[in-house]
């Protein structure tokens, strides 16, 4: 099991996603600088980690999103690659293009940094499948932009497609429809605000962010 | 030529710094102010001696990189 976390200048939790892969999956884990042109072969997960990559200029995860290798991660999310983006990361994946909305300022303008109860809305994607019959898990957020928007009929089609993967129970950042994290089409691209890298093992609090990184590489 | 590009939210979606300024300037009295927007001015200078050629080219610009047209609007002036 091989997986890469992509190292932007700014980002702050990539060696946390080392750690936290390590840990909960045993897989070999590289870190790919933003400024590569390629990845290693035979990836089974790609993560994108939180931080403020290019210092959040401009918007959260634009100037990222254009980073050289993000050509290679799209490339590789193509050819149905597990790929999350974690709070930065899931910002820099919508800017990408290679998830749908955008995430705006809070609601309320505050940085939100504190553990939340999540529900799985959709337990059958492969980032989910280990979490079985449970529909709640705890995950903490940290986060200043992390309000999920996109207009109406977005919305509507991620509904019903299921590709609502977790929902606030109580919405920390006014996020639309209380939505935390969510899939492409494909179900091989998570874009999700909570950590599931500080939700490694039972002493951060929670274990639950472990079960999704297993899950993630069982079934690559 | 000399270019500006102003980027805002669109409208509808929730400008919640536009809405904190809105509140402040009530504070301050200005009870008669409504709908604050907050946005961003982005100038440089551009190479071109086309005016329509260089609108495109900051078009593109704009649609790529300067404003995400997912929530936000952008307007071009050129001098």
């Amino acid at each position: 099991m091989k997986a890469a976390v992509i190292v932007f200048p700014g980002s702050n939790c990539d060696r946390d996603c080392k750690v936290a892969v390590e840990r909960s999956t045993g897989a070999q884990v590289e870190m790919v600088w933003h400024g590569d042109t390629a990845l290693p072969g035979g990836l089974d997960l790609i993560v994108l980690p939180g931080g403020f990559s290019y210092g959040d200029y401009l918007r959260c995860g634009a100037m990222a999103a254009l980073s050289p290798v993000m050509a290679e991660v799209k490339a590789a999310a193509e050819r149905g690659v597990a790929t999350v983006g974690i709070c930065n990361g899931f910002q820099v994946l919508c800017e990408a293009g290679l998830l749908p909305g955008a995430l705006l300022q809070n609601e309320r303008l505050k940085y939100v940094c504190k553990p939340v109860a999540l529900e799985v809305t959709n337990a059958q994607t492969r980032f989910t499948s280990g979490y079985g019959g449970r529909r709640e898990v705890v995950m903490t957020v940290g986060n200043g932009e992390g309000n999920y928007f996109a207009d109406e009929a977005t919305l509507d089609r991620l509904e019903g497609e299921g590709q609502v993967v977790f929902r606030y129970r109580d919405n920390p950042n006014g996020s639309a429809r209380d939505i935390a994290g969510i899939v492409n089409p494909k179900g091989n691209v998570l874009g999700m605000m909570p950590h599931p890298d500080r939700a490694f093992e039972a002493e951060l609090g929670s274990a639950d962010g472990a079960i999704l990184f297993q899950s993630a590489l069982a079934s690559a | 030529m000399k270019a500006k590009v102003h980027v805002f939210l669109k409208p509808g979606v929730l400008d919640v710094q536009g809405k904190a300024v809105e509140q402040a300037l009530h504070g301050l009295g200005w009870s008669g102010v409504e709908g604050v927007r907050v946005g961003k001015t982005i100038e440089f200078d551009l190479a071109a001696d086309d005016r329509a050629a260089a609108e495109a080219e900051v078009k593109a610009m704009c649609d790529k990189l300067l404003a995400n047209t997912v929530i936000e609007s952008y307007r071009v002036e050129l001098a």
